[in-house]
């Protein structure tokens, strides 16, 4: 797998300003320009106040906290003085994406050497003040010590003249405090960000505003790529108090095309006369695609065995089918799914002193900025996203999409504009999970030992549509979405392994498709880890011991540095503690099963190892399922903010379990068909099952959080369900009906 | 327009009688503590007390609280340290936070009436909002805090 977020490495400056040290990265060779700007990731002023700037977008992971305590940690900073800065976008960031639970994983290593670089620094200035040898000096809590006197961090950066630069050689060399010597790293802390959600005074995207701005909402049309608009007649509308006008959007990006947004001096007036509005539109043939055409296709495109990415083709898997004493094949599908943030994404655009300033919470500004530039007309670097918290990102808000019309009307009307859309509006714009179709095949040699696996996955691929920059190349140098594959590589050892990823191109046609929190592994793995309980089945062997005699660490999967060190062992390990934890293999009442599930989070290169064990209770006569606990145990290498990783886990264990059951939508003649809360219907706290979470302690990197939890919960509780009554569901979500006709089988 | 108490001020909203209330108090009177979530008050993230009632503010017309004590997420207590705001903040419960407000709005007119709930009475009570973090572990557990501090 690429890296194609792995920031460059760079070289790290330190130096006095009027207000007091700033400390950050510059570019190879920019130190020698005149009039250079280095990139100020973390400042500490003449009060030992130390400012962190974080570009990551908080969403409820308390990112900013994890981030700043790493850089902490490492300065040896006071924490009660240190205050976080989320940023507006800037170049100067470099890169600027909240997604794939990378945030920790990647900015472990850069925030700790600067962090470091940071605390030398200060203890080389410290021991002058102190007429110290800076060998004897300790930095502690925002102070240097040395033989009974102490000096502050402020003081130190009060008196001037603090300097220092590193090269990038010596800044990767830089000494990292072994984890004995952390002191707020693995701690546990507050979250920052907490207080202001509890009192109102949190600002999210759609609390921003400006004098003199209208308010606007869209009419979404019948097709997210295909729509033209033909007339527009709104004078209905007229008879609203406040309507200003219905505006045919032109997008010279593509982005929103056949767009009317209505335009009003309130969101209730735009609201109400958006309803009146008549928009006539022509559709290409999508509107009248439904989830069932989507899947026959995907099945279609599965069959053809020219089609798609080879991921993995070790030789051999042929002669392996070929040679089999037995085989196993199963096909799982899932249902389009979609996010349903609580906050619907809206914008506030206008243009102030040359610049476009685009208020609105977003998860990958590096993403949209090129598209707003393309919309605007404008260079990139005359529009600025201004950051506000998200009401929920859950991968919604890695694709902007709903800026552009934001600005294209601001422009036209040459004024400030709020767009605003209502929850069916969110809803139908939705770049949702894809529905997919993936079939699975294994090959058992003598004494039933796997001797070669198949996994050949199909979806519309978000990566595709949105950022085909980041696809890497299959072994047949073909690329593919690895956020629509990701999951099926797994560490399992099973002979010759081919995986391949097929392109929906109907579905990527049809609607936009998203990247929904755990992306891929939220789908793959429904496929992989129910096909291993069958295959154990099959083999009349435990689930367990299964699955644990493959995750052996061999070959490809025996893992190493940087993230993956310990390999697939450390993913049985989970796997064992979870089995035990929920007492696996114990004696239960009737109807009554536990189910087993384990993967390696989100990406080889970035393993979280994670494992689920569910407790249903299935009844014969509805079908329906209850969940009566959920333990999960999980390896994540060090943990920066244990509380915050627990919410993390908590959250995303629950949208396992209700993307599994609760959740599930219907693309019906080119739309999802339920648009709010009365047909779509997420978990909600009383169907709260038990919750037992399991960190494991682990001196290894941090790796990612926010997502592996929500891949194993759905497989988990579908081999429960088969435990429990002996019935094989192969369908996300699961419903009760499902539920009697697998029964009927059992 | 309408006239009501919003957090012991006298205001009258400027938009028609028949708007919502949660755009009456965000946009005509400029508190935004009080989200929109999905219009049809089944999310809560609206949620408002209109003479001590917990009422979804998105399908309440202004009209309706003509001359009624209206309280937002603004004006719980004066500093923001209503037992179930110290709560939320001692079990951690936010992540995005959207819906908080919402949720400790329900959950203050559950604890007005019922001090000393049981969980099928929180899980009542709370069932009609949604959390999409699904902080309910917390959300609950603040919920227990608040209630075990009242009766300290």
């Amino acid at each position: 797998m690429n890296k194609p977020f792995a920031p460059s490495r760079r070289g790290f400056m330190i130096a006095a300003t009027a207000a007091g040290a700033m400390f950050g990265f510059v570019a190879p060779g920019a130190a020698a320009e005149a009039g250079f700007e280095p990139t100020v990731w973390y400042s500490i002023d003449p009060q030992g106040i130390v400012t962190v700037n974080v570009i990551r977008a908080e969403m409820g992971q308390h990112v900013g906290t994890a981030i700043a305590r790493i850089v902490a940690d490492e300065l040896e900073a006071d924490w009660d003085k240190v205050r976080i800065v989320s940023v507006d976008s800037d170049p100067k960031w470099g890169y600027m994406v909240t997604g794939g639970s990378w945030s920790v994983w990647q900015s472990y290593p850069l925030m700790s050497q600067a962090g470091a670089a940071g605390r030398i620094a200060l203890i080389e200035a410290g021991a002058k003040l102190l007429g110290a040898d800076p060998k004897a000096c300790l930095a502690r809590k925002g102070m240097v010590s040395a033989g009974g006197k102490s000096v502050s961090y402020g003081d130190i950066v009060a008196k001037g003249g603090l300097k220092a630069s590193f090269t990038e050689a010596e800044l990767k060399a830089m000494p990292i405090k072994p984890p004995a010597e952390r002191r707020l790293i693995g701690r546990e802390t507050q979250a920052r960000d907490i207080p202001d959600k509890t009192n109102g005074k949190g600002l999210y995207g759609l609390d921003a505003v400006v004098p003199g701005m209208v308010y606007a909402r869209p009419k979404i049309p019948p097709t997210r790529n295909e729509s033209k608009v033909v007339s527009v007649d709104d004078s209905a509308a007229k008879a609203v108090p406040g309507y200003q006008r219905s505006l045919v959007l032109d997008d010279p990006s593509g982005t929103v095309p056949g767009w009317v947004v209505v335009v009003a001096d309130s969101f209730v007036a735009a609201d109400r006369a958006a309803e009146l509005v008549k928009v006539t539109w022509t559709n290409g043939d999508t509107a009248k695609i439904s989830e069932a055409d989507l899947q026959a296709h995907a099945a279609k495109l599965i069959a053809d065995p020219k089609v798609g990415a080879m991921v993995l083709n070790d030789a051999g898997v042929d002669s392996a089918f070929g040679a089999a004493r037995s085989t196993l094949e199963a096909t799982y599908t899932t249902a389009s799914a979609i996010h349903f943030q609580m906050e619907p994404v809206n914008a506030l655009a206008f243009e102030k002193d040359g610049v476009f300033e685009i208020h609105t919470g977003n998860q990958w500004q590096s993403l949209i900025l090129p598209t707003l530039a393309k919309a605007l007309g404008r260079p990139e670097d005359k529009i600025v996203m201004r950051t506000y918290l998200l009401g929920g990102g859950f991968g919604r808000r890695l694709n902007g999409d709903y800026a552009v019309p934001a600005a294209l009307a601001s422009k036209a009307l040459g004024k400030p504009v709020k767009l605003v859309f209502t929850r069916a509006d969110d809803t139908l714009f939705d770049s949702f999970r894809s529905p997919s179709v993936q079939k699975v095949r294994m090959a058992f040699g003598a004494g039933g030992a796997v001797s070669a696996m198949e996994h050949h996955a199909c979806a519309g691929w978000p990566t595709l549509v949105m950022a085909p920059f980041f696809m890497p190349k299959g072994v047949d140098g073909v690329a593919y979405d690895p956020f629509a594959i990701n999951g099926a590589n797994h560490w399992y050892t099973v002979g010759a392994h081919r995986v391949r990823a097929v392109s929906n191109d109907l579905a990527n046609r049809a609607f936009r498709p998203g990247w929904l929190r755990s992306v891929g592994p939220g789908w793959t793995n429904w496929a992989v880890e129910c096909f291993m309980d069958e295959a154990a089945h099959a083999q009349k062997a435990d689930p367990l011991a299964f699955r644990l005699r493959l995750l052996d660490g061999a070959g490809r999967n025996a893992g190493g540095p940087p993230s993956a060190v310990g390999g697939a062992r450390r993913q049985a390990a989970v796997l064992a503690r979870v089995a035990k934890s929920a007492g696996y293999g114990g004696k239960l009442p009737r109807d009554t099963g536990i189910g087993l599930a384990t993967t390696f989070g989100q990406e080889r290169d970035m393993p979280t190892w994670i494992a689920c064990a569910a407790r249903v209770r299935v009844d014969r006569k509805s079908g329906e399922v209850k969940v009566e606990s959920l333990h999960l145990a999980v390896d994540a290498g060090a943990i920066v903010h244990p509380d915050g990783a627990l919410a993390q886990m908590e959250g995303a264990a629950l949208w396992g379990m209700s993307l599994a059951l609760f959740e599930g939508a219907t693309f019906a003649n080119g739309q999802i068909a339920e648009t709010n809360l009365d047909s779509y219907t997420p978990l909600r706290m009383a169907d709260v099952p038990e919750l037992h979470i399991d960190f494991v302690e682990s001196p290894e990197p941090p790796v990612g959080l926010g997502e592996p939890a929500t891949t194993v919960v759905g497989p988990a509780i579908g081999n429960a369900i088969f435990a429990a009554v002996g019935a094989r569901l192969r369908h996300l979500p699961i419903q009760p009906d499902a539920v009697l006709a697998a029964l009927k089988t059992a | 327009m309408a006239t009501f108490q919003l957090n012991g001020r006298t205001v009258t909203s400027s938009g028609p009688e028949d708007a919502p209330l949660l755009w009456a108090i965000r946009d005509d009177l400029g508190l935004k503590g009080t989200k929109f979530g999905c219009g049809i008050g089944a999310c809560g993230a609206c949620t408002v007390h209109v003479d001590g009632q917990a009422i979804r503010a998105c399908v309440t017309p202004v009209s309706a609280v003509a001359g009624a004590k209206v309280v937002t997420i603004e004006g719980l207590d004066p500093k923001g340290a209503h037992p179930l705001q110290t709560a939320w903040i001692a079990t951690q419960a936010p992540q995005c936070g959207y819906c908080q407000s919402g949720q400790i709005m329900q959950a203050a007119a559950l604890l007005a009436a019922t001090p000393r709930p049981t969980d099928a009475e929180i899980d009542a009570a709370m069932n009609g909002n949604l959390c999409r973090c699904m902080a309910y572990v917390r959300i609950k557990k603040a919920i227990k805090l608040a209630a075990t501090g009242a009766r300290a």
